[in-house]
């Protein structure tokens, strides 16, 4: 599904990846953990294809160079990102920011468009299931939104999308346990034979409730071991 | 029966024209002309002398120049003050003769062929269509008592109530472009809704007959009296061609105890190409009188064309606890400027008055908010709160706000509120990111940025509205 060869990085001037080598495969759960300034949003960020990035390599995604995607084309492609900080957009109600991209997401794969009452069984459905407050999908969009509830939120877009590649950003941090649970039921929920994650994330306690396929140490600007699942308990342990 | 409706009209049509096309004023500003004017349209000596009066006082008047926006200067000499509405013949013939940019941009605001054609004078039969639309929609206004028709018909058939109320909001020793229009004006909207009368419907002027050709100096008069309610839409969402590029529109609006009338705007017009070559200059005056007490008038506009927007819809709220509202977005992209806000004089008591004004600015553009609240010394009571957001996209653009606030009554409180802001790379990469292009982004990003007033247009205009306000700022970001 995704497979990236020799990635560098820069931004004004600075080297944030080289040399970063990562395959996944349909269905595969990959964690990648390492400190502050590793390079793990940057990663986020370009696979997303947010601008200001001088990038090198060769990223291929379902066969096909992802960097001569567009952002939106990459969305419509099924790769989502969860933000590390979800952004505010005042007087955007949620649920028509929500409707907005799901329509545009379907009407670039050839599916019919949800008419507003078609929607709102849908959001209502997948609110419940992740316990959000559906009040709130009537406000502005993050605006007023506690920490968690952004978070939350991103996680109430993924599924509602449905995308292939689904990458969290550090979406652990700063929830407590509930929260935390919410959102590993909600990736849980997608795990499916042909849906990836990337999860990117400081903490091993996510892992707890995601068991993932694969865990990557990234140091550097480039992965510096592999393993399974009990990689990232000895991470831990070795940090304690 | 409709198709005897339309040969009808079509012999009204073409026998106007011909009867109009023998007359034209000669190029120039003098008595002459003016006479010329009020002597085509049979207009009762009364208004002869206002035409003329008023024109003695502009010799006197000089063209205001403290607004940030500069123009070359104006020759008026060289103005026609009165053409004919053009014929048939010499009109565009086809959609294809026209600027393929605006072809686009109608097929984005999902404006049909028909309507395509009428907004830029081609002669189709479509024309008659919307024409007997506006018969049925007559007859039910009709019906109230609502009078509802082109201010020289109101001359004609109604000359006391336009005597009573022309120029009583904007007497005619008002300023340069004020007086000048009622030296000159041609024609424009009247409205007159009798006591206890809740208009049904909205009023707008793309239902009048003969809407079109009002020319450059229009003059609107709308008076809802005593316990009536009017809702008044101006303008079209769709770019309208036009070959004056001086436009100085008068509009008065007057309410009287308990009424209450509701004014929305949407100007599109010709904004110049992206070098900020043309474009039309849009110099209205507009005022309204809240002239009873519980009175209220609200005035929303969306100005998105024209090469300079220059105007300050007003409230003069001299009835006892009467309200004031203004709510207004202003978008300049390319080389357009806009020096627009409003004027709130509380002179009754419990006066209350309401500001909210969106300014985004986009390209090379030039921004003003420039607002007068002023509460006299007898309007005890009163309040006024006012708020302006700046958008800013590019580093190019300009913004600024320029609030004037004179408080002469010690019991009256003024709330001002201003912020600006900027589109962030990041909220357009989130919208990205969840499929919207930037385009879409963009746009609503915008939207909500405008969100409070986009709210107070009526439910129609508004979501036409909103297509325009993405489409207005197209190519703004990148």
């Amino acid at each position: 599904m995704l497979k990236i060869n020799n990635l560098n990085a820069k931004i004004q001037e600075k080297i944030i990846l080289s040399g970063f080598n990562l395959e996944i495969k349909p269905g595969e759960v990959h964690a990648i953990m390492g400190p502050n300034g590793s390079g793990k949003s940057t990663l986020s960020n370009i696979l997303s294809g947010k601008k200001g990035y001088e990038v090198s390599g060769e990223v291929l995604y379902e066969n096909k160079n992802l960097f001569d995607l567009e952002t939106e084309e990459r969305a419509h492609k099924g790769i989502f990102l969860a933000f590390q900080y979800p952004l505010e957009i005042p007087g955007v109600n949620t649920n028509i920011f929500l409707k907005t991209s799901l329509n545009s997401i379907r009407k670039a794969k050839g599916e019919k468009e949800l008419d507003a009452l078609e929607f709102l069984k849908l959001v209502k459905e997948k609110a419940k299931e992740l316990k959000f407050d559906e009040e709130k999908l009537n406000r502005q969009l993050n605006v007023g939104f506690s920490g968690g509830e952004k978070k939350k939120n991103e996680i109430l877009q993924m599924s509602i999308l449905d995308p292939k590649l689904s990458i969290l950003d550090e979406t652990d941090s700063g929830l407590d346990i509930d929260a935390l649970k919410i959102v590993a039921d909600g990736v849980n929920a997608l795990r499916k034979k042909n849906n990836s994650f990337l999860i990117i994330t400081h903490y091993q306690r996510l892992l707890d409730y995601i068991k993932p396929d694969f865990v990557h140490v990234l140091m550097g600007g480039k992965i510096i071991k592999s393993g399974g699942a009990e990689l990232a308990i000895e991470l831990e342990k070795k940090r304690i | 029966m409709r198709d005897k409706q339309i040969e009808d009209l079509k012999d009204y049509k073409y026998g106007f024209s011909t009867d109009i096309e023998s007359f034209k004023a000669p190029k120039g500003l003098n008595e002459e002309v003016i006479r010329f004017i009020s002597n085509i349209k049979k207009e009762p000596d009364w208004l002869l002398q206002w035409r003329l009066k008023a024109f003695e006082r502009l010799k006197v008047l000089k063209e205001p120049d403290w607004q940030k926006p500069k123009y070359p200067k104006i020759d008026y000499q060289d103005l026609y003050y009165y053409s004919a509405p053009k014929s048939f013949k010499e009109k565009p013939k086809n959609l294809e003769d026209l600027d393929p940019k605006l072809l686009e941009t109608y097929k984005k605001l999902g404006i049909p062929l028909q309507e395509q054609k009428r907004l830029n004078g081609i002669a189709v039969d479509a024309v008659f269509d919307s024409v007997s639309v506006a018969t049925t929609f007559k007859d039910t206004l009709t019906e109230k008592g609502i009078i509802f028709c082109s201010i020289s018909e109101a001359i004609q058939k109604h000359p006391d109530l336009v005597k009573k109320y022309l120029g009583s909001v904007i007497p005619i020793t008002d300023h340069f472009f004020a007086t000048l229009n009622s030296a000159v004006f041609t024609d424009g909207s009247f409205v007159y809704i009798p006591p206890n009368v809740k208009c049904p419907m909205e009023l707008s002027t793309y239902f009048r007959i003969n809407a079109s050709d009002t020319g450059q100096f229009e003059r609107t008069l709308i008076i809802a009296d005593k316990g009536s309610y009017v809702s008044y839409l101006e303008g079209c969402t769709a770019p309208m061609r036009d070959e004056n590029q001086l436009h100085a529109a008068n509009v008065e609006l007057v309410a009287l105890d308990d009424a209450e009338i509701k004014y929305s705007t949407v100007q599109n017009w010709y904004p110049g190409d992206k070098d900020g070559k043309g474009g039309i200059y849009n110099f209205v005056t507009k005022r309204g009188l809240c002239k009873g007490k519980n009175s209220k008038i609200s005035w929303t506009q969306v100005e998105t064309g024209s090469a300079i927007t220059w105007k300050y819809p007003s409230c003069i709220l001299k009835g006892d606890n009467s309200i004031g509202e203004f709510y207004s977005i202003a978008i300049t992209n390319n080389y357009q400027k806009a020096d627009t806000g409003t004027k709130m004089i509380h002179l009754g008591k419990n006066t209350k008055s309401k500001i909210i004004s969106k300014g985004i600015s986009a390209g090379k553009s030039d921004m003003t908010y420039r607002g007068l609240v002023d509460i006299s010394k007898n309007a005890s009571n009163s309040t006024n709160y006012t708020q302006c957001d700046s958008l800013l996209m590019g580093n190019k653009c300009g913004a600024h706000t320029v609030p004037y606030i004179k408080n002469k009554n010690s019991n009256s409180n003024i709330a001002h509120e201003a912020t600006t802001s900027k589109i962030s790379e990041d909220q357009l990469h989130y919208c990205q990111q969840r499929g919207l292009n930037q385009e879409e982004a963009v746009g609503l990003i915008v939207n909500g940025f405008c969100k409070e007033v986009l709210q107070q247009l009526p439910m129609e205009f508004a979501v036409e509205a909103q297509k325009l306000v993405g489409i207005s700022l197209e190519g703004s970001v990148g």
